[in-house]
């Protein structure tokens, strides 16, 4: 680092202080960032989780020694299989009578997931979600059939309570804005939840933009409308009613349905609100 | 060295700024609000004095009534069931718990109280966001207490202004033609209501036909045509003193008037020797000005809502069809060109579009087009109906509709329609005698 800046033709006393500057600069700069670091929010587990299913499956940067040794194992499982991967799952089916949990056992299980899906260190499930996406690399109709009943036994509650979108549709949490499925998810979240004024005019430009800071659960911690000045504007009466509804669509919509994962990337997020082709009719 | 490099990657993921997603939300669904409308608490002072005076249990609840049908009636909104509260009335004016209001899935609440001072009825109301936890207005006014069902038109037209953006139309009367008796001997009247069917007078005693009596949009004043002494006229009526005139002293028949929109001229058809051209006269210093001058039949003018233009029905083009022309008469263009018959267009008070009523293939059809003459829609269709009449605010129009007379010359029946732009909140006007002929008032108080 040093050695780019320095030059062999250059004064010893210029050097000394081309050296000062930027160790002063490198300390002011770590001075002000790493109190920020610190306080900043981290949302670590499911990030690291997805990105490194995508990674590992573009550039071949080695697995945590955890996740290493469960795909060591299913790898090998995946060689011990005597059955054809077209197989349909009938002994599955068949063991499921015997294999449902009491109640009791049913409630420890989903705690014990709630549990790992928040605890950093216990990446397993997250590993058994990268056997799902990669299905060419890892194919294993007897842990996807037990992922299956898994999910129906023991995530259906909790998908429920929650209603969010689920993992397997964040495929892309690398990209820069919602995928698709996402998106969709929460456009028709909030479709049901707007009531359309039908008294406005359609030949007006009537597009109301609203700026969310959601909260991880994706209920709204700060709503803004951007074009507020023109709320209270004379003449500007239906935007105001528009804007109105807009926000009541989003308070009764709360908590707003978001990705489990990459909060940073959503955790701010614009609706812009246009009843026109609606009017229209 | 390393923990220098250390740094500064830190330092550059630190700063990565992921871009604002942007969402678009087109769509919604286009179901009414939910309003709650809890009644009007009042005094046990007030109450006694109401029922005492006005026979009249209590005022607040009936009130309550009165907005909660206004409302209902626009199809906007959906008042919720009073056995589903679980507020008591009587705190409700004070502050709701929005809580309790969220739990049956109100979305606005309407509060407010009634009380007699001084002999006078006071109202307080207010309109509350749910969702919101906010007050979006309060209002307070005072009236006498005979006219406490316009306390509810007033509080309607407040909410659904606040709520829409657009004014109300609940504080407005109707005047219509109240038809009585069997369809070849018919009484009509001319008979004045409010816009929900209550408080009806009769303004004439139904010795002569009167027909189609239209609104001075500034003031209570009418015009409507009459055959008094079997000579159909023009005459102009006071609501307030009762004095009547005859508008003009013309040859011929005069009929189809209407006022501009200041109120200040009367625009009619006069029909003379087999021709009818549209005329218009100053109230002020009874100027007659002809506007059209056509072979044709031209009937039925109707100004734009700035006074600048002039929608008429014409036969010129060999069909009845609907015309455009300036004030002066200037510029005459057609504007429909669909199938079939087109008549009595109205301009709407907005000014965006045009309501007429069309017959094609022998059914007749009330409809809207701009005013250009595109995008012509039709909003309902039936055996008879004609006449539509623009809300103040332009979204709803009233008009009439007769039923088919069976073979024994019975079954016929008038009655008065109303629907609205979307065409889907059709409703029959209540009134007590078969009606024709509607024509809207613009709002008693602003």
């Amino acid at each position: 680092m040093y050695s780019l800046f320095v030059k062999k033709n250059f004064p010893f006393d210029l050097n000394i202080a081309f050296s000062a500057f930027f160790h002063l600069l490198i300390i002011v700069v770590a001075t002000i960032s790493l109190p920020f670091l610190a306080k900043k929010p981290i949302d670590l587990p499911p990030i690291i989780s997805v990105e490194l299913i995508q990674i590992t499956d573009k550039t071949n940067i080695p697995f945590a020694p955890k996740a290493k040794k469960i795909i060591e194992k299913v790898k090998e499982k995946e060689k011990e299989r005597v059955v054809s991967e077209q197989a349909p799952p009938k002994k599955i089916k068949k063991e499921k009578p015997d294999v449902v949990p009491l109640p009791d056992e049913k409630i420890e299980k989903v705690k014990k997931i709630e549990e790992k899906k928040q605890n950093p260190e216990k990446i397993e499930t997250e590993i058994k979600q990268v056997s799902e996406f990669e299905k060419e690399e890892l194919f294993d109709p007897n842990t996807i059939a037990a992922l299956i009943d898994k999910s129906k036994e023991e995530f259906a509650e909790t998908l429920e309570k929650t209603d969010k979108v689920t993992q397997s549709q964040n495929k892309n949490a690398e990209r820069v804005g919602l995928s698709l499925s996402e998106e969709d998810a929460l456009k028709a979240q909030i479709f049901g939840c707007w009531s359309i004024p039908l008294g406005l005019p359609y030949n007006e430009n009537l597009l109301v933009r609203i700026k969310l800071r959601l909260k991880p659960d994706g209920t709204v911690s700060k709503s803004e409308i951007l074009d507020h000045a023109r709320m209270n504007k004379p003449g500007q009466g239906f935007y105001k009613v528009l804007a109105e509804s807009a926000l009541r669509a989003i308070r009764l919509c709360q908590p707003l349905r978001v990705p489990t994962t990459g909060y940073e990337r959503w955790k701010d997020l614009q609706l812009n609100f246009d009843a026109k082709e609606m009017l229209k009719g | 060295m390393k923990f220098l490099k250390t740094l500064i990657i830190i330092f550059l993921l630190q700063s990565k700024v992921y871009a604002l997603i942007e969402v678009d939300i087109t769509r919604g669904n286009l179901s009414p609000l939910p309003i709650a409308v809890a009644p009007l608490s009042s005094d046990k002072k007030t109450l006694s004095e109401i029922e005492k005076n006005l026979k009249i249990k209590n005022i607040g609840s009936e009130i309550s009534k009165v907005v909660e049908n206004n409302l209902k009636a626009t199809g906007l909104f959906n008042p919720l069931n009073k056995d589903s509260f679980l507020q008591e009335s009587d705190i409700a004016h004070l502050k709701p718990r929005f809580e309790d209001w969220k739990l049956i899935k109100a979305q606005g609440l309407i509060t407010g109280k009634v009380e007699i001072i001084e002999g006078n009825l006071r109202i307080e109301f207010r309109l509350w966001d749910v969702l919101a936890a906010k007050e979006m207005i309060a209002l307070a006014f005072t009236t006498v207490p005979k006219n406490w069902r316009r306390v509810g038109h007033i509080i309607s037209d407040k909410v659904y202004e606040r709520l829409t953006g657009e004014k109300g139309y609940f504080d407005t009367r109707i005047i219509y033609v109240a038809e009585e008796g069997p369809k070849i001997k018919r009484i009509k009247k001319l008979a004045i209501m409010d816009q929900d069917g209550f408080n009806v007078k009769y303004l004439t005693l139904g010795n002569e036909l009167v027909l189609t009596p239209r609104f001075n949009p500034t003031n209570q004043m009418v015009t409507y045509l009459s055959y008094f002494r079997n000579l159909p006229r023009v005459y102009l009526l006071d609501i307030e003193t009762g004095i009547q005139e005859v508008v003009g002293d013309f040859p011929g028949m005069t009929f189809a008037p209407r006022f501009s929109p200041d109120g200040k001229k009367i625009i009619m058809s006069f029909a003379s020797d087999g021709n009818s051209d549209i005329y218009t006269m100053d109230l002020e210093n009874r100027i007659v000005e002809r506007i059209t001058n056509h072979s044709s039949i031209d009937t039925s003018p109707s100004y734009s809502p700035n006074g600048k233009y002039i929608c008429f029905n014409s036969d010129r083009s060999g069909y009845q069809q609907i015309y455009v022309m300036k004030s002066d008469g200037s510029k005459v263009k057609r504007i429909s060109f669909g199938k079939g018959l087109y008549g009595t267009p109205v301009w709407s008070p907005r000014g965006d579009l045009i309501a007429f009523t069309k017959l094609h293939k022998g059914k007749f059809y009330i409809g809207v087009m701009r005013a250009d003459g595109s995008g012509e829609r039709l909003l309902t269709e039936n055996f008879y109906q004609e006449a539509p009449s623009w809300s103040p605010n332009g979204r709803v129009l009233i008009f009439y509709r007769e039923t088919k007379t069976d073979e024994k010359g019975e079954g016929f029946s008038a009655k008065l329609w109303s629907i609205d732009l979307t065409g889907y909140n059709e409703r029959q006007v209540r009134t007590k005698t078969d009606a024709s002929d509607p024509s809207w008032s613009s709002l008693l108080s602003n």
